[in-house]
């Protein structure tokens, strides 16, 4: 008796998945983002995926039934980079797993360690946010580390029980930073922190050993594919090298941390002569280069549109400008929030360039299709389109205004929930006498 | 007569060459509705607001057709423009003086001024319990630091509670055992109290010692006059309540100890600076009568800030606690260019109207530091401290094209954008002239190595 109740848990348990996976949206205004918003449109999910979409749609049998009337229907938005789940208090070391020691690691896999109960991710969730690019190594701050090949980010979803079932790429990309030239001085400086002052000539010399060090590490790689093609003798696995492979044969990209026009120039020059697939990350003043990437088609991952400009005497509004100028020039941008504290305004760092140059539709393809596309999953993810899973959002208006409301989500066609502890203290402390 | 009617109309022409009428613009006057109209602007002050107003002969006429106009952004708590923040080699450091570092060349004035800010409170960083003495200021980018200066306003004093303030206390990494002589008191909250509660009994004392001198002296006795403090003077006048305080908290039971220890020593004039977890507390704090200046959205960047949440700003409001949103933005203004657009989260989280949300950033962070009677909203009277935005300010869509202070345009962003090759050039011939000069007395250099 009790093999038989479990037999038919097991048996309606994904059958129970299936149906909560498949509903009709209707009457509302669907914005695909590939092609023109469609007024009292519908959108039928099948089986978690997207069955159809149109303005009447032929529905077979009893469906359950969303009312969009008002409503807009969106791709579920994609962050393309953050340490969510690897990073929860960014200034308790404890808390904190990017950066690992050492300078070349590309065998880490960030997903690996990511906590699917982190308080990110349905906070993060709560504003449009389906899935998220996941970062071995931070950017500034503690856990951020040293090192030059980080390790290996996974795109996943922000649901699921296991970092199993949030996996949509586990190896999606190498991150490295390009070594940057570091001498002290300035009022701000290291002088200020108690560091040794360097001169520009000794700063130079240090970057230019690493860029050695790490033309060195691809050349080791390299002996390494060789000899396990060769079948050579006495051949030893290297977890290492076996991670470099991918990265070797062009399958894949590295996503490389170069902010001013001479360490963009650099890490292009290397990914040219080393084969290597390129997406360039944290650019800030690419100067000569903009139209370089755009010729190279080598996109861009932006981060921080709300910076304060990078030196002094900049435009104030700099930051803010730069997605546009480079969306002009012909550059794929797509954004990152490269941090968890504020991973849930990835939106607004896209709409803060829009009255700066950057043009809306543009906008809202880089944190939905272009980010699928960068991370090579535009096959499934980036827009609503018949065929894509069902990463959708339900809003009461434009996701990148910060006054709209996100009333409804769906991953992979499931409804998730968007309380989060920050709404439950809400209630909470509102009811309080 | 005749020359008394004369002169009349001379001072009547003198005075429209001081005028300026900003015309049609949508107005939101923050403490008194919106509406499209005019405001004219007298000798730097707001001299009439009005669906019509009379625009006399030989105004300036600034034309703000479909664009949307609003009071200047006051920022309750940053650190821009301070050449050093902390004093925190001791515990009370009522002595120093953060105005003294007011730098007027500081690139992030104009930074905020560019994003809508007129007046901004640069605060004494949060290392030790009682901190210095804060500096008020408006933008006016371009004068040097006197001229900066908010003079008629009240002078405040930093309070500081929680993990900033443990940290001195507290050692870290590896320490030999018994090994404490780099810690500084406090480590604990426990301490924070102590060293607050007996900063304030010293500064009694010495009121007392004050008032008794003065006493003596009033009688006609004689007396030896009192010992200046230059640490208690500021506690005094806190005590007297001719100093405003703003204290950084956290947690609400430290927010709840800081309240006792001004109720006990009769304290107002309070402003709860981040104030994370204020919604905790927030019927304590509007008993009180004391204000919270709070971030929009920050959380879990320490542990102190786990239980922060973005319905902070809606909940205190609604609990009838004054409420104002700030950046304490330090090396560069980051959020201050953008503060409209944090008072448009608290209208997300916890739908406050648009008025409540610009209020946050204008008139409420105002009342607080007691400068309302000059600024904070567009009324009659009031500094002519005003932002023209091409949009709605609450819209991630909009941006800042005009900003003026006292009536004297300060930013224009059609003619930053027209200076840019220009300022672009000049810095050019300035690096090739140190790059000669560099040159030149390279030789120089070997020779006397």
């Amino acid at each position: 008796m009790k093999r038989i109740v479990i037999s038919i848990a097991v048996l309606a348990a994904p059958l129970l998945a299936a149906e909560n996976a498949t509903f009709l949206i209707r009457n509302a205004t669907v914005h695909p983002v590939s092609a023109p918003k469609m007024e009292n449109a519908s959108v039928l999910v099948v089986g978690g995926k997207i069955a159809d979409v149109g303005a009447k749609l032929a529905v077979k049998g009893k469906v359950r039934v969303i009312e969009g009337k008002g409503l807009h229907v969106y791709p579920g938005m994609i962050d393309s980079g953050s340490p969510i789940g690897l990073s929860e208090i960014s200034s308790v070391r404890e808390t904190v797993d990017t950066g690992e020691l050492g300078d070349f690691n590309p065998q880490l896999r960030a997903i690996v360690a990511v906590n699917p109960e982190s308080e990110a991710i349905p906070v993060t969730r709560a504003n449009g946010i389906t899935a998220v690019m996941a970062t071995p190594g931070a950017i500034g701050g503690r856990g951020s580390g040293g090192g030059i090949i980080s390790g290996q980010m996974s795109l996943m979803n922000l649901n699921g029980w296991t970092w199993e079932e949030m996996e949509i790429r586990p190896g999606a990309a190498l991150q490295m930073t390009w070594p940057v030239i570091v001498s002290g001085g300035g009022r701000m400086g290291s002088a200020r922190m108690g560091a040794r002052q360097t001169t520009f000539a000794e700063a130079k010399r240090n970057q230019e050993q690493r860029v050695q060090k790490l033309r060195e590490f691809f050349e080791e790689a390299r002996r390494y594919q060789a000899a396990k093609a060769a079948g050579a003798a006495g051949f030893q696995p290297d977890l290492k090298f076996e991670a470099m492979l991918p990265v070797l044969a062009g399958k894949l990209p590295v996503m490389v941390f170069a902010a001013r026009e001479r360490e963009i120039r650099e890490a292009v020059a290397w990914a040219e002569k080393e084969r290597v697939k390129l997406v360039l990350a944290g650019v800030r003043r690419p100067g000569q280069m903009t139209a370089e990437i755009a010729k190279k088609k080598i996109p861009v991952i932006l981060g921080s549109t709300f910076a304060t400009p990078l030196e002094e005497d900049d435009p104030y509004d700099e930051p803010f400008a730069l997605p546009g100028l480079l969306v002009k020039a012909g550059v794929k941008v797509a954004f990152a929030s490269f941090g968890t504290q504020f991973a849930r305004n990835l939106p607004y760092e896209a709409s803060q360039a829009v009255p700066f140059g950057l043009p809306y539709d543009e906008a809202l393809k880089s944190v939905t299709l272009n980010a699928a596309e960068i991370w090579g999953v535009a096959d499934r993810y980036g827009s609503v389109e018949k065929g894509k899973v069902a990463d959708l959002i339900v809003t009461d208006g434009d996701p990148l205004e910060i006054q709209t409301q996100i009333k409804f989500m769906y991953i992979r066609g499931e409804q998730v929930d968007l309380e989060s502890k920050h709404t439950r203290l809400y209630k909470k402390y509102l009811a309080r006498p | 007569m005749r020359a008394l009617t004369l002169l009349f109309m001379l001072a009547g022409l003198a005075a429209a060459q001081n005028v300026t009428v900003i015309q049609n613009g949508i107005i939101h006057t923050v403490t008194q509705g919106t509406f499209t109209g005019s405001i004219v602007i007298r000798d730097g002050k707001i001299a009439e607001v009005g669906e019509k107003v009379m625009t006399p002969l030989g105004a300036k006429i600034v034309d703000a057709g479909g664009k949307h106009v609003m009071p200047g952004i006051i920022d309750c708590h940053t650190h821009i423009a301070l050449d050093s923040i902390n004093e925190g080699t001791i515990s009370v450091s009522s002595m120093v003086d953060a105005g003294e570092m007011l730098n007027p060349d500081s690139k992030s004035i104009y930074q905020a001024l560019a994003g809508g800010v007129t007046t901004a409170n640069s605060l004494h960083g949060s290392a030790n319990s009682i901190g210095g003495r804060n500096v008020l200021f408006k933008t006016r980018w371009g004068q040097n630091a006197d001229g900066l200066l908010f003079k008629q306003a009240k002078p405040s004093l930093k309070i500081a509670l929680g993990e900033n303030v443990k940290r001195a206390g507290n050692a870290q990494g590896f320490q030999m055992p018994g090994t404490q002589s780099n810690l500084r008191y406090p480590g604990t909250r426990m301490g924070v109290e102590d060293v607050i509660r007996d900063a304030f009994t010293r500064a009694r004392e010495y009121q007392k010692e004050l008032k008794e001198y003065e006493a003596k002296r009033a009688r006609g006795e004689t007396a030896l006059p009192v010992r200046r403090d230059l640490q208690l003077e500021p506690l005094v006048e806190v005590l007297e309540g001719k100093r405003l305080v703003h204290a950084h908290c956290y947690r609400a039971d430290e927010i709840l100890m800081l309240m006792r220890i001004f109720d006990d020593f009769g304290i107002k004039g309070v402003t709860y600076q981040h104030v994370l977890e204020g919604y905790k507390v927030a019927k304590e704090i509007a008993a009180r009568g004391d204000g919270a200046s709070t971030f929009s959205d920050w959380w879990n960047y320490k542990v102190e800030a786990a239980d922060a949440i973005p319905y902070n700003a809606a909940i205190m409001q609604k609990k009838g606690v004054l409420v104002s949103l700030n950046s304490d933005d330090a090396s560069g203004a980051e959020l201050m260019r953008r503060l409209n657009t944090e008072a448009a989260k608290v209208m997300k989280y916890g739908g406050v109207t648009e008025d409540e949300a610009l209020a946050m950033i204008t008139i409420n962070p105002a009342k607080q530091m007691q400068i309302d009677k000059w600024v904070g909203s567009i009324e009659v009277g009031k500094d002519a401290d005003i932002v023209i935005y091409d949009k709605n300010p609450l819209s991630m869509y909009s941006k800042v094209e005009k900003v003026f202070i006292e009536g004297k345009q300060y930013f224009d962003r059609d003619n930053d954008l027209t200076a840019r090759p220009k300022v672009e050039a000049q810095k050019k011939g300035l690096m090739q002239k140190e790059k000669e000069t560099e040159k030149r007395n390279m030789p120089q250099t070997r020779r006397t190595s």
